[in-house]
């Protein structure tokens, strides 16, 4: 086990597709990091780079302190598991568990006592003298994750490993690798385009976005503390519900819309031009909290445990999050209130950084 | 198929490939027959296919008198041979080409191709200026180069395009694993690609095996013959000897159809590979 530094990590291709800039991240050994992102993002190559499958164009990558630019990917003691697992089809589930072992020379006793420990770990006994076309889409699954782990190495790398299989052995599967990291406390950077995925498994959650490093940090902190407007856009199913106004005053204006922030203008931020943005679930109909306006429900989409309904307020679309307690029914127009505690003002610019949150204010 | 066809549509279609199969078993018959009457009858009206006086004496004279074992041998040594160079060359060139991107390679793709559009007839004079000036007239090694040089082309696109259903990451995780590129290859991709390999090798094997005309160019001593010259060589100016001529086709043709009903499960799943995308 081993921790991995990335300093100032490019890389660029011949075309001038720049896919992955100045990215530098400390990981703890031992931690569990998701690096997750829409697709083109650079997480994948970034990924890549660490196994060595590709060369880094600039900057700096380091297991456990000691530079590794140059190391073949067998020199580097990593283990990958892939997205379509990437099983040597004419090897029994046996031989692919112990190929890299025997391409390490280790001695026969140990390979046969690692083999067994992780197909009893996996449940794979039955099936170790099959061929991987023999299996489902599951049990290669497993095999894949058994040939990582029959490695003991020093860190774990997985490329978007739940991808290729159903909802229901998604997230049985998803519980499953939270456990195995419970257990061995081996580095982990996992790599996914699921937000549900990242949320749930990571430590620490890197979202990257056109290259570049967004936000690295726990994922209750990038929920609660977006860094900008893309991290909190990407991060949250439903999407964080975004107004393009200004702010005038006390009030945020966006056409129609008034929202007061019950607060002194000093504390507000110095832009005119904002994003007032807040999740589904702080739209309320409490009518303790401020009003933001009169919404028009456009559809309710109930998913049984709670539900989602679309509103029109004032030409601009929201969705809120709500106990199926309350009936709403499309087009009832009802009055919307918004947490004091849940909003985020962004900057109307390019980048979009966060300029404050309701929750920082005493 | 789930509908039924009309019984008269499945008795035409029958009879409509029996026509078909009649068409091409018949001279094959015929010629087993003119292998099998005694002396030199070629033009028979008897129409039965063993004749009523059916001898083995072509056979028989072919490996006495006349030296058909030294044209097999020779065209055993130089078709096994070709594709020995053959598939070892493509093997590895056809990798290079469906998995590194490098510069001209595109270009090199093409050009190879286009060296397939030129018919054999058209280079017989240049190809015979070529031999002579390197001193390759009656010498195997001339025939070897010019063979491979032939079958390399399609045996490179072949195996380039088997290569690249196999799937990279198959590579990544063996190099991840601790292999380098070429255990990698070894462990991994080769013993994935042996269908491709198998193709090549028969298309390599079948070309060297039937080919006449370069032949003809470089071997200019009966003893160096191949099987086709040799049979060309029953057929002298004054007389030629059918009876000779027919029992060697044949037997030329046995080994070619040993080796297509053994690779034949190989043949399937080479020749499929690719169509589907997985």
């Amino acid at each position: 086990m081993a921790s991995i530094d990335f300093v100032q990590l490019n890389k660029s291709y011949p075309n001038g597709f720049h896919a992955v800039r100045d990215l530098s991240l400390s990981i703890q050994d031992g931690e569990f990091v998701v690096l997750v992102g829409p697709s083109g993002c650079g997480k994948s190559t970034t990924l890549r780079m660490l196994a060595g499958l590709e060369e880094a164009t600039g900057g700096e990558i380091q297991i456990a302190g000691r530079r590794v630019n140059e190391l073949e990917p067998g020199e580097r003691d990593l283990a990958m598991v892939f997205q379509n697992y990437a099983l040597y089809p004419h090897m029994t589930v046996r031989d692919n568990l112990s190929f890299g072992l025997r391409m390490r020379r280790t001695p026969r006793e140990e390979i046969n006592r690692r083999v067994s420990e992780a197909a009893e770990l996996l449940g794979l006994n039955e099936l170790l003298e099959r061929k991987p076309r023999q299996l489902s889409g599951g049990q290669r699954q497993r095999v894949a994750v058994g040939r990582a782990i029959v490695r003991q190495p020093q860190a774990f790398l997985f490329d978007e490993p739940l991808s290729n299989l159903d909802a229901k052995l998604r997230a049985h599967t998803r519980a499953e690798l939270a456990q195995l990291h419970q257990r061995f406390r081996t580095t982990t950077v996992y790599v996914t385009h699921d937000q549900v995925e990242a949320m749930t498994l990571g430590e620490r959650i890197v979202v990257m976005h056109q290259g570049q490093l967004q936000q690295a940090d726990s994922p209750l902190e990038v929920y609660a503390r977006p860094a900008n407007r893309f991290v909190a856009g990407f991060i949250g199913s439903p999407a964080m519900n975004f107004l393009e106004g200004a702010i005038n005053q006390a009030e945020f204006v966006a056409t129609s819309i008034r929202y007061a922030f019950g607060l002194p203008p000093a504390k507000l931020p110095e832009q005119k031009k904002v994003t007032l943005g807040f999740r589904p679930e702080h739209l309320s109909l409490e009518s303790s909290y401020p009003t933001i306006g009169q919404g028009r429900v456009t559809l309710v989409e109930n998913i049984g445990s709670e539900m989602f309904v679309h509103f029109d307020l004032a030409g601009h679309a929201l969705i809120g999050k709500f106990t199926t307690e309350r009936r709403l029914k499309p087009g009832e127009v009802i009055n919307l209130h918004l947490s004091p505690k849940h909003w985020h003002l962004f900057a109307a610019d390019s980048s979009g950084t966060r300029l404050l949150s309701g929750q920082d204010i005493p | 198929m789930s509908t039924r066809e009309p019984r008269w549509l499945t008795l035409a279609r029958h009879l409509l490939l029996l026509f078909f199969v009649a068409i091409s078993v018949y001279p094959v018959l015929n010629v087993l027959s003119i292998s099998l009457r005694p002396q030199n009858r070629l033009r028979s009206t008897d129409l039965a296919i063993i004749p009523a006086d059916w001898t083995w004496s072509n056979y028989i004279q072919l490996f006495t008198t006349q030296p058909f074992l030294t044209w097999m041998g020779n065209s055993l040594l130089v078709s096994l041979a070709v594709t020995l160079l053959g598939v070892s060359l493509a093997t590895i060139g056809g990798y290079s080409l469906s998995r590194y991107r490098f510069a001209g390679r595109k270009g090199f793709l093409l050009s190879v191709l286009v060296t397939q559009m030129f018919p054999a007839t058209m280079l017989m004079l240049p190809l015979y200026l070529m031999i002579a000036r390197l001193n390759l007239i009656n010498s195997f090694f001339g025939l070897l180069i010019f063979y491979t040089a032939t079958a390399l082309p399609f045996c490179l696109w072949q195996m380039k395009g088997f290569y690249d259903t196999i799937p990279t990451a198959l590579e990544e995780a063996a190099r991840i694993d601790g292999c380098s590129r070429w255990s990698a290859f070894r462990n991994v991709t080769l013993p994935l690609a042996v269908p491709g390999i198998v193709i090549t090798a028969l298309f390599s094997f079948m070309t060297a095996w039937s080919e006449y005309l370069v032949a003809a160019q470089v071997l200019q001593d009966a003893e160096l013959f191949t099987l086709p010259l040799g049979l060309k060589s029953f057929q002298a100016t004054m007389s030629t000897q059918w009876g000779l001529y027919a029992a060697a086709a044949l037997l030329v043709s046995i080994p070619a159809v040993l080796i297509f009903m053994f690779l034949c499960p190989y043949l399937v799943s080479g020749l499929t590979a690719g169509s589907v995308k997985e």
